[in-house]
C-alpha cells in the first residue's frame, strides 16, 4: 500500500506531554475530543491545519514519557497516517503498532516542512517527491508487522481468539 | 549459560534460558493500571467481551492520579475501574492508598515476578529483582484477561556504583547525573542492571529511587538484585515469604557497562524541558522558585519525607514560595504523622496533602500558572508536565527541596543540612 501526504516537521524528544498534555486528563475517555488538541504543545497548529494523510517527522526519541497509548491513539484519529523520527521511546513505539498506526525508524534530517512524501510500507521506502530523494527505513520486528497487518492487537485477539505470533 | 538479572527472571517463566533480542510470549504474575491509563484498557476487554482477570488477586486497579477526582469525568473513569474490580474480584486501589509503584512495592511485587502496568514507572518494582515495566492500556488490558504478554528480551546496560555519597548527596542526585550522562534515550530498549559495592550498599528506599528513574533513560526496567536488605523490606511489609535471593550469573554478558563513583557526585538537578538536560547546584543555584513540591513514586517515601523534614524542623518557607508536601502511600503517611513529620511540614508553610500522585502530572492539586517555576522531586520535568506548557520545571532531591523551599531559588542543601 502507498501512503501519500504531507509532512509535519517535529524536533527531537517530542514527548506524551506534548501529544496529549495532562491539562487534558479528563478527557482521556473521550478521545475524538482528546483529537483535537493533538500535538498542541510542541505546535499549536497542527491539529487545527493538518489534512487527513499526513505525516508527522520528527527527530530523535519521539513518544518519550508516559505510557498513555492515547498519544498514538489520537495521532491517529487525527488522519495522520504514518510516524517517521530518527528514533522512538520504546512504550510510544510498542503502543502505536499495537492500536494499528505505522512508525517509521528513518533518517528524518532531509525531510522538511510540507514536502510530500510517499511511503511504501512493504518495500520500506520513503519517496521524497518534493526533493526527488529516495529513502529507507529499517524493516519492523515480524510480530510487529504481524499486530499491525492484522490493525492492531485487539484485532489481532478479535482473529486469533490468542497471541498467535 | 550465564545470564543477566533480566534473562533468569523471563527464562524462569519459560523453564529455558534466553537469550536478548528474542521474543517470547510469558505468562504474567502481576497486573496494574490506574485511573489515567486503565479506562480504555478496560474499554478494550469489554470490546473483545474478554472482561475477565486471570489473576483476579493480582490485578490491581490503582485510582492514585487524580485522586480524589477533581471533576466529573474523571469520577466516571473511576468508576469504570470500581465496576470491573466488582465484576472480575480485582484489587481496587481507593483514593486513600496511594501511588501505584509504591503501593506495588509495599503490597503486591516479589523477587522473580513479571510485572506489566500500564504506567511507564512500573520500572520502580525493579529495585525488588522483579522483572517489572511499563505499557500501554491495550498491552495490560490484554495480560489482566489472558495472564501473559509477548516480551522481547532486553539487552543489559550495567550501572556499576562504587563510592559513598558526601553528606547532602542522595539517590536522586545520582540518578539524574547518570541520565545526564547517557542521555534521555541512551538505555533504550535495554534493561538496566544497578551493580556493584554503591548498589549493595544502598538502602531499599534509594533503590526505589533509582529503579523508577529507569523509563527516564529510555529503559525497559531497571533492576537490583535480590538481598538480605530486600529480604528486610519484604518482612516489613509482612511478607517475607515471598523473598527469594535473585541476582546475576557471574560472566553475563552486558550490552554496556557504565560506571559511577557516588563520591564524585554533588547535588544535581534537571532543568527545564529535559530529564537529561542535567547542571550541578552551583550552576543552577540562584533561580527563583514559586512552588516546590515534595512528593511522587519517586521521592515521596518515609525516608525522603525525614530528610527533607530535618531541613524545615524549626525554619519557614520563604513567603513567595509555595510548598507542597504529598506522601507517597497511606502508610507513608501513617509513618510521617507518627513521626511528627507532617506537623514540621505544616508549622514550615507546607500544604501537606493525602498521598496520591497530586501535582505531578497536572491534573489538578498544584497546577503552575504561565511563566512559573517549580522545583519536584519528581521524574520528569516535560513542557506542560504539571499542567501547564507555559511553566518551568526543575527536577532535584529531597534535600534540595527543602533547602529550595526555604531559601526561595535554587539552593544548595548542604547549606542547610544540621
Ligand atoms: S507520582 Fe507522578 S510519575 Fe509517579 S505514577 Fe504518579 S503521576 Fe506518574
Amino acid at each position: 500500500m502507498i501512503l501519500r501526504g504531507k509532512a509535519w516537521k517535529f524536533g527531537d524528544s517530542i514527548s506524551t506531554d506534548h501529544i496529549a498534555p495532562g491539562r487534558y486528563f479528563h478527557l482521556r475517555t473521550n478521545l475524538p475530543e482528546l483529537a483535537k488538541h493533538v500535538l498542541e504543545d510542541a505546535n499549536t497548529e497542527f491539529a487545527s491545519k493538518m489534512s487527513p494523510g499526513d505525516f508527522v517527522v520528527a527527530g530523535r526519541n519521539f513518544g518519550l514519557g508516559s505510557s498513555r497509548e492515547h498519544a498514538p491513539r489520537i495521532i491517529k484519529l487525527a488522519g495522520v497516517k504514518a510516524v517517521l523520527a530518527q528514533s522512538f521511546a520504546r512504550i510510544f513505539f510498542r503502543n502505536s503498532i499495537n492500536v494499528g498506526l505505522p512508525v517509521l525508524e528513518i533518517d528524518t534530517s532531509g525531510i522538511e516542512q510540507g514536502d510530500e512524501l510517499e511511503i511504501d510500507l512493504a518495500a520500506g521506502t520513503v519517496r521524497n517527491v518534493t526533493r526527488d530523494q529516495m529513502l529507507t527505513f529499517a524493516p519492523l520486528p515480524d510480530v510487529m508487522v504481524k499486530i499491525l497487518n492484522d490493525g492492531g492487537l485487539v484485532e489481532h485477539f478479535r482473529k486469533y481468539g490468542d497471541f498467535n505470533l | 549459560m550465564a545470564s543477566t538479572l533480566s534473562e533468569k527472571i523471563i527464562g524462569a517463566h519459560l523453564g529455558r534460558s534466553v537469550k536478548p533480542g528474542e521474543i517470547v510470549i510469558t505468562g504474567v504474575d502481576v497486573t496494574a493500571l490506574q485511573d489515567g491509563t486503565g479506562p480504555l484498557a478496560l474499554q478494550q476487554l469489554e470490546d473483545l467481551g474478554l472482561v475477565r482477570a486471570e489473576n483476579p488477586e493480582k490485578t490491581i486497579l490503582f485510582i492514585d492520579h487524580a485522586a480524589p477526582s477533581p471533576r466529573k469525568e474523571l469520577s466516571n473513569a473511576h468508576m469504570s475501574l470500581r465496576g470491573f474490580a466488582a465484576k472480575t474480584g480485582a484489587v481496587l486501589s481507593e483514593i486513600n492508598e496511594g501511588v501505584c509503584h509504591q503501593r506495588l512495592v509495599e503490597s503486591y511485587a516479589s523477587p522473580g515476578d513479571i510485572l506489566i502496568g500500564a504506567d511507564s514507572h512500573t520500572c520502580t518494582s525493579g529495585a525488588l529483582a522483579a522483572f517489572s515495566t511499563g505499557m500501554g492500556s491495550t498491552d495490560v488490558g490484554i495480560g489482566i484477561a489472558t495472564g501473559k504478554t509477548w516480551l522481547k528480551v532486553p539487552e543489559t546496560l550495567r550501572v556499576e556504583i562504587t563510592g559513598k555519597f558526601n553528606r547532602g548527596v542522595y539517590a536522586k542526585d545520582l540518578i539524574l547525573s547518570l541520565i545526564g550522562d547517557i542521555s534521555a534515550d541512551g538505555a533504550t530498549y535495554m534493561a538496566l542492571e544497578f551493580s556493584g559495592p554503591g548498589a549493595e550498599a544502598m538502602t531499599m528506599s534509594e533503590r526505589f529511587t533509582l529503579a523508577n528513574m529507569a523509563v527516564e533513560a529510555g529503559a525497559k526496567t531497571g533492576l537490583f538484585a535480590s538481598d538480605e536488605k530486600t529480604r528486610g523490606w519484604l518482612l516489613e511489609q509482612g511478607r517475607e515469604e515471598c523473598f527469594q535471593e535473585l541476582k546475576a550469573d557471574e560472566g553475563a554478558e552486558y550490552a554496556r557497562t557504565v560506571e559511577i563513583d557516588a563520591g564524585t557526585l554533588e547535588p544535581t538537578i534537571s532543568a527545564p524541558h529535559t530529564v537529561d538536560n542535567t547542571k550541578t547546584i552551583g550552576e543552577a543555584a540562584g533561580t527563583k522558585v514559586d512552588q516546590v513540591f515534595i512528593g511522587t513514586c519517586t521521592n515521596g517515601r518515609i525516608e525522603d519525607l525525614r530528610i527533607a523534614a530535618d531541613i524545615l524542623r524549626g525554619r519557614r518557607r520563604n513567603k513567595d514560595t509555595r510548598l507542597i508536601v504529598t506522601p507517597a502511600s497511606r502508610s507513608v503517611y501513617i509513618q510521617a504523622a507518627s513521626e511528627g513529620l507532617l506537623e514540621v511540614f505544616a508549622e514550615a508553610g507546607a500544604l501537606v496533602t493525602g498521598p496520591g500522585c497530586g501535582a505531578c502530572v497536572g491534573v489538578h492539586g498544584g497546577i503552575l500558572g504561565d511563566g512559573e517555576v517549580c522545583l519536584a522531586t519528581q521524574n520528569r520535568n516535560f513542557q506542560g508536565r504539571m499542567g501547564n506548557a507555559e511553566a518551568f520545571i526543575y527536577l532535584g532531591s529531597p534535600a534540595t527541596a527543602a533547602a529550595t523551599a526555604i531559601a526561595g531559588e535554587i539552593a544548595d542543601p548542604r547549606e542547610y543540612l544540621r
